[in-house]
C-alpha cells in the first residue's frame, strides 16, 4: 500500500483512538486545548535549543578559526626563516582544523535551517490553536453533545495531525541537537586543554618553540624598533593635545547658555 | 486533495498532481520494501518538490485532515519503515488522557 496513505493512517487512527475514549465530547474541548497550549509552550522552547546548540556551533566555528588562523601565520613565519619542516608541520595542522571547521559549518547549516523550520511550525500552530479555541466556543454554544460530535471529530483529527507533526519534529531537532552537543562537548574539551593540538598531529608546542627559539633575536630588534617608533609617534600627539586644549574651555562656556534658553522656554 | 509534507504543513494540490504524486508514492513504497536508500531519497524530493511547488499551502488558521503525508524531507529509508512498523507518534496528539 501507498506509504502515503499509510503514513496518513497512523495520524488519524491516533485522533479516532483518543476521540473513541470520550464521553460527552464537549467536555474534552477544554482539556484538549490546554494540552494545545502546552504543546506551544514546548514547541516554543524546542526553537530555542536549537538556537543554542547553534549559536554553541558558531562559538567553536570561530575558535577553529583563529586556530587556523594562527598556524598559517606559524608557516608563514617558518618559511621566512628557512624551516620548511616547521612549515610543513603547521600546514599539516591547518588542514586537519579545516576539516574540523567544515565539519562544523555543516552542523551550522543543518540546526539553522531546523531553527527555521520549527519557527514557522510554532507560528502555524499559534493560527490553529486560536481557531480551535474559536470553534470549540462556538460548538459548545451551538450544538448539543449528539450534534456536536461531527464537529468536533473534524476539528481534533486536524488539530491532532498538526499537533502528532509538531509532536515529531520536536523529537528529530531534540535528537539532532543531542548528537551534536556531545560532539561539541568533544570538541569544547580539546579546545580548552589544548588537547586538541596535540591530537591534530605534528606537536604545536614543538612549532612554536623552535620558531621563538629562531625569533627571540629578531624579536628584540624588532620591539626595540616598535619602541622607538612609538616614543617618535606620540610626540607630535602631545603637541596636537595642547593646541587642543584650549578649545575645551570655549564649549563649555557655550552649554550655559544652551541650558538658559531651555530653561525659558 | 490535502497533501501534509511532515515539518513543512499541509497543501491544496490539483488531481494532475495527485496522480503524478501517485507514481511517485509507488516508487517511495518499492524503495521502502527493498530498501533502497538512494532510490527513497530520489522519489522523496521529487514528491516534496512537486508538493511544494505545484500545491497552495492551506491557510495557517485552517483545521483540515490530509488525505496523504509525505515524510520528513530529509527522511531516511529507516526512519520512514520505522514509522510504519511501530506506527506510533510521540506526545499525545490531541491532549487526551
Amino acid at each position: 500500500m501507498s506509504v502515503m496513505k499509510r503514513v496518513s493512517l497512523i495520524f488519524r487512527a491516533k485522533a479516532d483512538r483518543a476521540l473513541d475514549r470520550m464521553e460527552d465530547p464537549r467536555e474534552t474541548l477544554d482539556y484538549s486545548y490546554k494540552q494545545q497550549v502546552e504543546m506551544l509552550t514546548r514547541v516554543r522552547r524546542g526553537v530555542a535549543d536549537v538556537a543554542t546548540s547553534r549559536k554553541r556551533v558558531e562559538l567553536q566555528m570561530n575558535s577553529l578559526q583563529k586556530e587556523i588562523n594562527r598556524r598559517d601565520t606559524q608557516a608563514r613565519d617558518a618559511l621566512g626563516k628557512g624551516r620548511e619542516d616547521l612549515a610543513r608541520a603547521a600546514l599539516q595542522n591547518k588542514a586537519q582544523l579545516q576539516s574540523q571547521y567544515s565539519d562544523l559549518e555543516t552542523q551550522f547549516a543543518s540546526l539553522q535551517e531546523q531553527e527555521e523550520k520549527l519557527t514557522v511550525a510554532s507560528q502555524r500552530l499559534d493560527a490553529k490553536v486560536q481557531a480551535f479555541r474559536t470553534r470549540k466556543e462556538t460548538i459548545k454554544a451551538t450544538y448539543t453533545a449528539a450534534e456536536a460530535q461531527t464537529r468536533i471529530n473534524e476539528a481534533f483529527s486536524g488539530i491532532s495531525e498538526e499537533m502528532g507533526d509538531i509532536g515529531l519534529a520536536i523529537q528529530r531537532a531534540e535528537d539532532k541537537t543531542a548528537q551534536m552537543q556531545a560532539r561539541a562537548g568533544a570538541i569544547d574539551e580539546l579546545l580548552a586543554s589544548g588537547a586538541l593540538e596535540d591530537h591534530v598531529g605534528g606537536n604545536q608546542d614543538y612549532i612554536q618553540a623552535e620558531l621563538d627559539k629562531l625569533g627571540a633575536g629578531a624579536g628584540i630588534e624588532a620591539d626595540l624598533a616598535r619602541m622607538k617608533g612609538e616614543i617618535a609617534a606620540s610626540a607630535p600627539k602631545q603637541i596636537e593635545g595642547n593646541g587642543a586644549a584650549p578649545a575645551a574651555p570655549a564649549e563649555q562656556e557655550a552649554e550655559p547658555a544652551d541650558q538658559q534658553a531651555g530653561d525659558g522656554l | 486533495m490535502i497533501v501534509r509534507i511532515l515539518g513543512e504543513g499541509q497543501f491544496r494540490v490539483d488531481d494532475d498532481v495527485a496522480a503524478k504524486l501517485t507514481a511517485l508514492d509507488k516508487d517511495l513504497d518499492a524503495a521502502v520494501r527493498d530498501d533502497q536508500s538512494a532510490a527513497f531519497t530520489a522519489a522523496l524530493r521529487a514528491a516534496v518538490s512537486l508538493v511544494r511547488t505545484s500545491g497552495a499551502p492551506l491557510a495557517a488558521d485552517e483545521i483540515a485532515t490530509a488525505d496523504y503525508i509525505l515524510p520528513f524531507s530529509d527522511a531516511t529509508v529507516d526512519e520512514v519503515r520505522k514509522l510504519l512498523a511501530d506506527g506510533t507518534i510521540p506526545g499525545d496528539s490531541i491532549g487526551l488522557p
